[in-house]
């Protein structure tokens, strides 16, 4: 199964502060770890919510929204998707994932909406699709 | 956290581990069997201990620690210092006659590549393919026995049996858990890939929905391969074969129509590619290209799926670029099938007279006797060119060759098509 983990944003992150050098390289290493167990699907680190847009979806109406959006923890630093067998496998990869920031801040695990689940939720439409 | 929710997390840290620490002890001791039975050990350690102690910063270090000093216990305990012991120690270090020193001496050792090794010799060639991906799946791969006969449609005890054979063959050949280096690693290497490709492949034929495991297995290999590319990042075909995977994954849940029947490419709907896997096939390609594996068979047949994966409909298919990978997949990975690819792919870039040149090349070839997708192939060029009594012809004799009745059903109908 595949899992979204969002690293979400701090105040530190937000005012653009960088981690400190060692907390970089253990970053490295963690990342190194999940590269070598297959693990790592795909990954990134997002810029603040400065340079982030907001967009509000209303019927056909579209609103663009500059920041502010809402406290710092509401938002994502950055992610990376995982390739695990279960939410157990995933946790345990999230609990050694090191913390780089000198606030505390939070990690969240999202698992894919697989195909399969797709299937059962619109099996109406995917029949007619010609689809599994 | 309550009781269960421990348990399950140092299981779950155990199994991220398993495979590393079977790789370290079996280095150690020889014997994959051995080693699986001190990882094991290693895990009853951690389940009384982190309960109350925590899970450690490094978990893998610990539990190979644990293993490691559960051994050297063993061995103190056993006076009799078995044969089997003495000869481990001396096989670690003939300088030290104490075996549970040997073992000790040997705690702080580089991980590094002792999974590679112990992959290079779960693939090693002096085991049947079948075997080779038994023993991968079972070491590497974590999966029970039970798991391993579902994929590949057998019964547990055949491949129990499969495995212990394995493991007494290495046992027998005295192999060292390395990575071989010079003239033998490339061969090894293929011996690796041609195994991830196998498992990959096994699950990859299985038409989805009838058992979960399959497609799994895909997922198994992929896994595998990314393993393999985080270990050896220079390595051309290991990107070529990656790539590979993950592009015809891509398509896994695209292939099945709602009745369970396969959908060539032309007939899936494109929309529900995986995008992802199509954009990390692609740049695994782009980096076997750099490292100058591009005519590598892997990486030519990777670049042979990136074309159906770059094209957003299939009538946008670069055909003239399929017919030249083909061309050149053929010098490094002669086959009649490559060949009766490849005049497809010329028939659709260059039109039906160009298939039909290269086809007829083919007629005699032995291999291709009783192969129904070339009648089939041969009638789609003449019913192309206008042909049509020919092209019926053909179908109707592949109609009758393929032992598939929903493809007799496509072909008798295309045969049909043709008129009288």
């Amino acid at each position: 199964m595949r899992v979204m983990v969002f690293m979400k944003a701090s105040e530190d992150t937000e005012n653009g502060i960088p981690p400190a050098a060692e907390a970089f390289a253990a970053m490295d290493r963690f990342t190194e770890e999940l590269v070598h167990a297959g693990v790592l699907v795909a990954g990134a680190g997002l810029k603040p919510s400065a340079s982030a847009k907001r967009i509000l979806v209303d019927g056909a109406a579209r609103t663009v929204i500059d920041r502010p959006f809402a406290e710092a923890r509401e938002m994502v630093a950055g992610f990376s998707i995982w390739e695990v067998k279960d939410m157990d496998e995933a946790l345990a990869w999230a609990r050694r994932c090191p913390n780089i920031m000198a606030v505390p801040s939070t990690v969240e695990l999202w698992p894919f909406l697989e195909s399969e689940n797709l299937a059962a939720q619109r099996e109406g439409e995917r029949g007619r699709l010609g689809v599994a | 956290m309550t009781a269960g929710e421990t348990h399950r997390a140092i299981e779950a840290t155990f199994r991220i581990e398993r495979a590393r620490l079977i790789a370290g002890l079996a280095r150690l001791v020889r014997d994959i069997d051995r080693a699986e039975e001190m990882a094991q050990d290693a895990l009853v350690i951690a389940l009384a201990e982190w309960p109350r102690a925590g899970i450690p910063a490094n978990p893998g270090a610990w539990l190979m620690t644990a293993a490691k000093r559960r051994a050297i216990d063993t061995i103190r305990r056993d006076t009799m210092r078995s044969r089997k012991h003495a000869e481990i120690a001396r096989e670690l270090d003939g300088a030290v006659d104490d075996p549970a020193e040997a073992i000790e001496a040997s705690m702080d050792d580089d991980l590094g590549d002792e999974l590679l090794g112990l992959l290079f010799t779960a693939c090693h060639p002096i085991l049947s393919a079948e075997a080779r991906a038994a023993l991968t799946l079972r070491v590497i791969g974590g999966l029970t026995t039970d798991e391993i006969a579902r994929a590949f449609l057998s019964n547990e005890p055949a491949i129990a049996q499969r495995i212990v054979r394995a493991k007494k063959t290495i046992g027998k050949a005295g192999l060292a858990f390395a990575v071989p280096r010079g003239a033998e690693r490339a061969a090894r290497l293929a011996s690796v890939l041609e195994v991830i490709y196998l498992i990959f492949n096994e699950g990859y034929a299985a038409t989805a929905g009838e058992d979960l495991v399959r497609p799994s297995l895909c997922m198994e290999a992929q896994r595998l391969g990314r393993i393999l590319a985080g270990l050896m990042p220079q390595d051309a075909e290991v990107f070529g074969l990656l790539a590979l995977m993950e592009i015809q994954a891509s398509r896994l849940h695209a292939r099945t129509g709602p009745d369970g029947a396969l959908l060539t490419l032309t007939e899936q709907d494109r929309s529900r590619w995986d995008r992802l896997l199509i954009r990390r096939g692609l740049d695994a390609l782009a980096r076997a290209e750099a490292l100058g594996g591009a005519d590598g068979p892997y990486a030519l047949q990777a670049a042979l799926a990136a074309c159906h994966a770059r094209a957003a409909r299939a009538e946008d298919t670069d055909w003239p670029r399929i017919a030249s990978l083909y061309d050149r997949l053929r010098g490094v990975m002669p086959s009649p099938v490559v060949d009766l690819n490849r005049a497809v792919a010329h028939c659709m870039a260059f039109g039906p007279e160009a298939g039909l040149k290269l086809v007829d090349q083919l007629a005699d070839a032995a291999a291709l006797r009783n192969y129904a997708p070339l009648p089939a192939a041969r009638g789609d060029f003449l019913f192309r060119a206008g042909r049509l009594t020919e092209a019926r012809a053909e179908f109707e004799a592949a109609a009758k060759l393929t032992r598939n009745a929903r493809e007799a059903a496509f072909l008798t109908a295309r045969a049909e098509a043709c008129g009288a």
